[in-house]
Parts: C-alpha cells; structure tokens; sequence
C-alpha cells in the first residue's frame, strides 16, 4: 500500500508548485535583481518533480537514502550556481525550507487525521532538514571553488618583471613565496633577463610577510639561478624583522648582496653598471667648465 | 669522431658548444682543452653554451671542472648564455658553479673576460698583495 503522504504529492504536484511559489514570492528575501520569476519557476518545478518522483515508500523513512540523490544531484546545481551569482547561503537554504512550507500545507488540506498528519509531517520534515543541509554544504564547496580560483590568479599575477633601467630588472615579490611560486618567479625572471639583456635583477621582497629557512632557500635558489645566466642579483627590501629571523636562523646571506630598500639596491646596481645619476644643475656646471 | 672546435683570439679561447654535449665529446672537450691552454699559453677562456639545451649533473660537473682547471693553469674562464631552464635545472641538482665567471652573451662575456686579464696585468705589474675590488 502506497505511503499517504507519497499519494498526495504525486496527485497535487500543481498544487505543490503553485504554493512553494507563492510562498517564494511574499517572502521578503526574494532576490528578483538576480533571477527571474520565470526562472525560478522552471528551477523549482525541476525539483519538485525530482522530488515526488524519487520519493518512495522504501525511502519516506530514510533521509540517507541513496534514492535522494537526483535530489541532491539538483540542488547541489543549483546551489553552486546561486553561490556564483551572489545569493547568500541564508536565502539559498530559505529556499529550500519554503518547499517544506508548501509541502506540509498541502499535507494539512489533504489529510485529515491529526495523528497521521502528524507523522508525515516529521517524515518530510527531516527529508527536507537533510537536502537543505546538503545545500550549503555545496554551497561552501563553490565558494571553495571561487577561492582557489582567486589564489591561483593572485599567484599568476603577482609576479611582474619590470625594466626600471637599461640592464636592471625589478622583481617585486608580494606574498607568501613557496616552492611553486618561486618556480614561476624564478621562470619569469631568467626568461626576462635573456629577452632584455639585462645583466643585474632585484629582488625585493618588502612584500614578503616572513623569511624563514625555506623562503630564504628559495631565494637563494633564484639568485644562484641569475647568477648562471650571468646576471648579477641583488635582494632588497630587507626589513629589521627579516634580518632577526634569518640572522636567528642561520642562513648564510653573505654571498648574496642585500640592501634594505629598493632605492639602495638601484643605486647598488647603478654603481655596478657604472651608472651615474647627476642632476642638471651639476650637468651644466661640468659643461660650462 | 666529434669534437668541439678550440678557436683561438689573440690570447683568448673561443669554445662555442653547438652540440648537445654527451658524456664522451665533454670528457674530450676537458681534455683538449687543458692541452690547448698550455700550448697557447691564453689568458682567457670563453664557453659558449647557448646552444644546449639539456644538461645533467655530469655535465654540470664537468663544466664547473673546465672552469676550475683553466683557473689553475692561470687562464679567466666565463661560460656565457646560458638558457633558463639549464640554469634552473643546475641550481635544482645542487651545482650553483661557484667560482665559475658567468655572462649572459658572448659580448658581455669577452667584456667580463677582457676587464679580468687586465686588472690581473695591473695586479702583477703593481706586484700589490690582496685581490682588488
């Protein structure tokens, strides 16, 4: 014998939908600057047909059941593509409670017996708990997903190589430096030096939040790298911080040149390019002599 | 068999590597080259490697020993162009070649090279103890 709560979706599916939108749309959350009523409409019919079509008298009582998850499958869609376009998990999880809402009115005007009501009741009650739980767990997963995407940018974008002069290039380093990262600063610089020619590069790593041993291996990894190439590397931005830690450390910075701030490391580099920087006032007291 | 031209320049060797190297032709480029220095009594040493592409830890060591055996028979040695990803690949099998002069090309190494035998000249004619800076 069928459950009689199964019999009434199935019979009242119109019903169903006509209520959860109803319900959708007095609910002051409603987010019609992000998705259509039309839209929603469609969206909530595909669920509610996953849903009265998977719902069965084997799994009424089992909210893990493994027939739920076309169910799961769908919300996990949507939610994903909620939390893309900026729903809050609240209103993402709203949305789901509200079809018990409609569910459990259609409930009371078809069942008449209070204890069975009752019982159905809490059934597709804890149904319902279960998919709206699986709903912001996907969501945190596509924010996941947004995040690694960013991490992935910010590492792809933070590593400019910049000609400050003819010969010097200018490496700021922003952020954590790891082992990968440094692969691809360490690529983009050797690749820079052989296209411009440059024969000195600076590292500056004002932008770096903490030397440890093996930031500093890595550090010294590139500068050995550039030195093969046969350019000159010069480390700058050494903050006091640093200088404790990698003196506490033990890292031997001794065969590398240092200097605190960019400006020093420029004027270090000038001096071994046997640059000079004068201004035009001196400029034209030397002509005039 | 294969091997790797010695060219002479002035007082200056020219090793142009155009090859990928293998063990045998860099055992035998070691070789003659050593001869060649003492033979010609040159001043410097200039290796070209912009041409090779792969390298092992054999051939890291066999570069750095090139550079170690000149400096002893009081010939300057640059190794000039080499490309990133050998470099990278060096540096990661331990060989960072200290002690070898490097230069990003020919030009900038026959500089480098120049400047070197120069200062060595006005040392010795100077006679001066201590290295100059």
């Amino acid at each position: 014998m069928k459950n009689e709560a199964i019999k009434v979706f199935q019979k009242k599916k119109k019903n169903i939908l006509e209520a959860w939108m109803k319900f959708q749309l007095e609910d002051e959350g409603l987010r019609e600057d992000l998705m259509s009523n039309e839209e929603l409409r469609s969206q909530s019919d595909d669920l509610i047909n996953a849903f009265t079509s998977n719902l069965k008298d084997e799994n009424i009582d089992d909210p893990k059941s493994n027939d739920f998850e076309p169910i799961v499958d769908i919300l996990n869609a949507v939610s994903i593509a909620r939390a893309r376009q900026g729903y809050s998990p609240r209103e993402t999880g709203m949305y789901v409670f509200s079809l018990k809402d409609a569910l459990v009115s259609i409930l009371q005007q078809e069942i008449k017996d209070p204890q069975e009501l009752y019982t159905q009741t809490i059934k597709i009650t804890r149904i319902i708990d279960n998919l709206g739980i699986s709903t912001f767990e996907s969501f945190i997963k596509g924010r996941e997903e947004v995040i690694l995407r960013q991490t992935d940018e910010i590492s792809e974008i933070s590593t400019p190589v910049i000609r400050v002069w003819d010969g010097i290039l200018a490496l700021p380093i922003i952020g954590t430096l790891d082992s990968s990262r440094t692969q691809i600063v360490m690529e983009n610089l050797l690749q820079e030096i052989v296209e411009s020619g440059s024969s000195i590069a600076i590292l500056d790593i004002s932008g770096v939040p903490a030397v440890d041993s093996l930031v500093a291996q890595h550090l010294i990894k590139t500068v050995s790298a550039t030195r093969l190439m046969g350019a000159e590397c010069i480390i700058s931005g050494i903050r006091p911080e640093i200088a404790q830690t990698v003196v506490h450390l033990g890292i031997d910075l001794s065969d590398v040149i240092t200097k605190s701030s960019l400006a020093s490391a420029l004027k270090a580099a000038f001096n071994i390019l046997q640059l000079q920087v004068i201004t035009k006032r001196q400029q034209s007291i030397t002509n005039n002599q | 068999m294969e091997k790797i031209p010695i060219l002479r320049m002035g007082n200056l060797l020219l090793v142009t590597i155009q090859v990928d190297l293998y063990d045998r032709l860099a055992e035998t480029l070691e070789a003659d080259l050593v001869q060649v220095i003492k033979k010609t009594d040159a001043q410097g040493v200039l290796i070209d490697i912009s041409a090779v592409s792969i390298i092992d830890s054999f051939m890291g060591r066999i570069i750095g020993n090139i550079a170690t055996m000149s400096k002893i028979m009081d010939a300057e040695t640059v190794v000039v162009g080499m490309q990133p990803a050998v470099a990278i690949t060096l540096v990661e099998l331990g060989l960072p070649l200290k002690g070898v002069l490097t230069a990003l090309n020919v030009e900038k190494g026959m500089e480098l090279l120049k400047e070197k035998i120069s200062r060595k000249e006005d040392n010795r004619g100077e006679s001066d103890d201590g290295d100059s800076e």
